[in-house]
């Protein structure tokens, strides 16, 4: 495996860096959006079953 | 059949939950297999080591019409059945399209300045993929401006289906006008004319890429499930707040 990419170095390695940034960002934000959006669907129907618990208790 | 029953969002996010570990175990096998294939390939004689730069450029713009295709045919159902799951298939593809086809520019960019000796041309195939990105850019604009989620889901799918004309344009782009571009190398009725060891780490990074925008579109079609489930919620919950 060859890592010297002489003269063209830059052409290479940039081509690699903005792929790598680009593929890591968009996993990254989509992961988090999943994550974010689960975790407020799941508060808003706990809040909603406590609701619901508190109106069948009274 | 299996597709009108995996049309109902919950069953697809309950089906698909547990296969999406595996298809990003998957992708990170074959990034990480294409990324040893690209770097232990011999240079080209003419090329050099730019050549490299083929094994990531090549995959993104096929990425970049596939997942419009996917996006358009989604669309296309979305907007005759006005299935939710539809537009929600569709809008979770278009920034994973969008950043496909800026990767495919980027690096052809990158790739054509030592080897043409100029970052860009306006010539049919490099033209015609700037116009796919802004099809991207404008159908993402626009699902955002609209509020009225199937307003949204009628308009955008409209303008992802005037979009389907660019993907011959974008395809046969190099036979139809003069360009700097290479013609098709490896999808040719008579068979691919690049060698055995340049074609194997550019057919890997090209599964890796695949397997990696299985994934991100499983999870963010899960994701619009579930933003659209957490915005009835509160829209129900604001009318009866609004109603008492």
């Amino acid at each position: 495996m060859d890592l010297d990419m002489g003269k063209y170095a830059f052409f290479v390695w940039g081509s690699y860096g903005v792929t790598a940034l680009a593929l890591l960002s968009l996993t990254v934000l989509s992961v988090r959006a999943h994550r974010d959006r689960a975790a407020k669907l799941k508060a808003l129907q706990e809040t909603l079953a406590a609701e619901k618990a508190q109106k069948v208790d009274a | 059949m299996i597709i009108s029953w995996l049309a109902n969002p919950d069953r697809f996010s309950k089906v698909f939950a547990p296969v999406r570990p595996w298809v990003a175990g998957l992708s990170l096998v074959l990034f990480a297999w294409g990324l040893y294939l690209c770097f232990a390939s011999p240079e080209d004689y003419q090329q050099g080591d730019t050549v490299r730069i083929m094994y990531i450029h090549v995959p993104a713009a096929w990425m970049a019409l596939f997942t419009y295709l996917v996006m358009g045919v989604a669309s296309f159902f979305g907007l005759i059945f006005r299935h939710a799951l539809a537009d929600a298939a569709a809008k979770a593809a278009a920034p994973i399209g969008a950043v496909f086809t800026a990767l495919a520019l980027i690096t052809g960019s990158l790739w054509g300045k030592p080897m043409w000796g100029t970052w860009w041309e306006w010539d049919g195939r490099m033209t015609s993929v700037l116009v796919l990105f802004l099809f991207y850019i404008g159908y993402i604009a626009l699902h955002a401006s609209i509020e009225d989620e199937q307003r949204a889901a009628k308009s955008t799918a409209i303008l992802a289906l005037i979009g389907l004309i660019n993907l011959p344009i974008i395809k046969f782009s190099v036979d139809w006008w003069n360009t700097l571009h290479q013609g098709a190398s490896v999808f040719r009725p008579d068979g691919p004319t690049v060698a055995p060891s340049m074609l194997w780490p550019l057919l890997v990074m090209a599964l890796a890429y695949k397997a990696l925008f299985v994934w991100l579109w499983l999870i963010r079609i899960d994701t619009e499930i579930l933003s659209r489930k957490y915005n009835g919620l509160r829209a129900r919950l604001g009318f009866r707040e609004g109603g008492a």
